[in-house]
């Protein structure tokens, strides 16, 4: 059982996986929408004290905060009870396009070479790694959504709002990759 | 102890992020690079089942764990916010390989760096809430 888990997971059984994910928490009475608890943490740091934007009932959306933190558990179990030592198999022509900007592919499932603690403390690095996160943060929340509010949830309940987003986070991901990655790395 | 539920759900979907590895930079970078199926097979299995799912639930009015019928709230309608958002939030994703789930994910990898990535998105979080009512939506 533990060896099977441990593979690397086929596309459709991941794809099933998180469509069961989704069902579940809608039969739990909830909603499949991870980025919200980056407003609730916001909300619970007491930021709702002067903007009126994070002063809500945050407690009512603890269970997502407890999602949150099965979700680093479930990476922590991923990491060891669950590892494998198979390297990751990225096609020839990513690690191709990534060697192009001097990016080397280490089989893991992110680059040591900016995930480590060197990138980390140096300038670059910490620009990169900040202003990355802050986008995905400000554009989340101006959205309403991520990836699985609007790209799991609101998809599959056939909004047309959460295709409108999905469309503007590959258009931002394909600007980002395409043109913005050459000058950056 | 009622909520424990919600933290196996949580177990289990960083697992299911983990093992798809839909956590991985290097994974991101390659559906970007239209280069794999991957992704988007994982995205598209997901909305498939997902579509019926909720196709069926609404058709055979399905109660949730409480009885209590099951409501799908209606997104806003308008299109700015989520263009502009969105392009924001693709631009970070596509630069961190990491969408918000994911993150806290790799936290539990033991990628030190993704934490200034959280820390990132907490405080783009909290300047969307500072100057939301000078954004379009």
């Amino acid at each position: 059982m533990i060896e099977l888990i441990s593979e690397p997971w086929p596309w459709y059984f991941s794809g099933l996986m998180i469509a069961i994910i989704m069902i579940t928490l809608i039969y739990f009475g909830k909603s499949f929408g991870f980025s919200s608890n980056l407003r609730i943490i916001c909300a619970a740091c007491g930021a709702g004290k002067k903007y009126e934007f994070f002063n809500f009932n945050w407690k009512a959306q603890k269970w997502n905060l407890l999602f949150l933190v099965g979700a680093i558990l479930g990476g922590v179990l991923s990491a060891t009870v669950f590892s494998t030592d198979e390297p990751l198999r990225l096609s020839a022509s990513t690690i191709r396009d990534l060697e192009e900007l001097n990016i080397h592919f280490d089989g893991k499932l992110n680059p040591e070479q900016l995930f480590g603690i060197e990138f980390l403390f140096s300038i670059k690095g910490f620009l990169v790694l900040l202003a990355g996160g802050f986008m995905v943060g400000f554009g989340t929340r101006w959205a309403g959504g991520c990836t699985s509010g609007h790209g799991i949830s609101g998809l599959s309940n056939l909004q047309m709002p959460s295709l409108i987003a999905v469309i503007g986070f590959f258009a931002g991901g394909l600007i980002m990759t395409h043109l913005l990655f050459p000058l950056i790395f | 102890m009622k909520q424990l539920k919600f933290i196996v759900a949580g177990i289990i979907f960083g697992i299911i992020m983990s093992k798809s590895e839909a956590v991985s930079w290097y994974r991101i970078q390659e559906m970007f690079r239209f280069q794999s199926i991957h992704m988007y097979g994982i995205m598209g299995t997901a909305v498939g089942i997902g579509v019926i799912a909720i196709y069926l639930i609404k058709k055979y009015r399905l109660k949730d764990h409480s009885g209590a019928p099951i409501k799908f709230v209606e997104k806003e309608k308008g299109w700015k916010r989520y263009l502009y958002g969105g392009i924001i939030f693709g631009l970070g994703w596509a630069l961190t390989g990491a969408c918000p789930g994911p993150m806290f994910v790799l936290i539990g990898h033991g990628y030190l760096a993704i934490l200034l990535v959280v820390a990132g998105a907490l405080l783009g979080t909290f300047s969307y809430g500072i100057i939301k009512d000078k954004l379009p939506h």
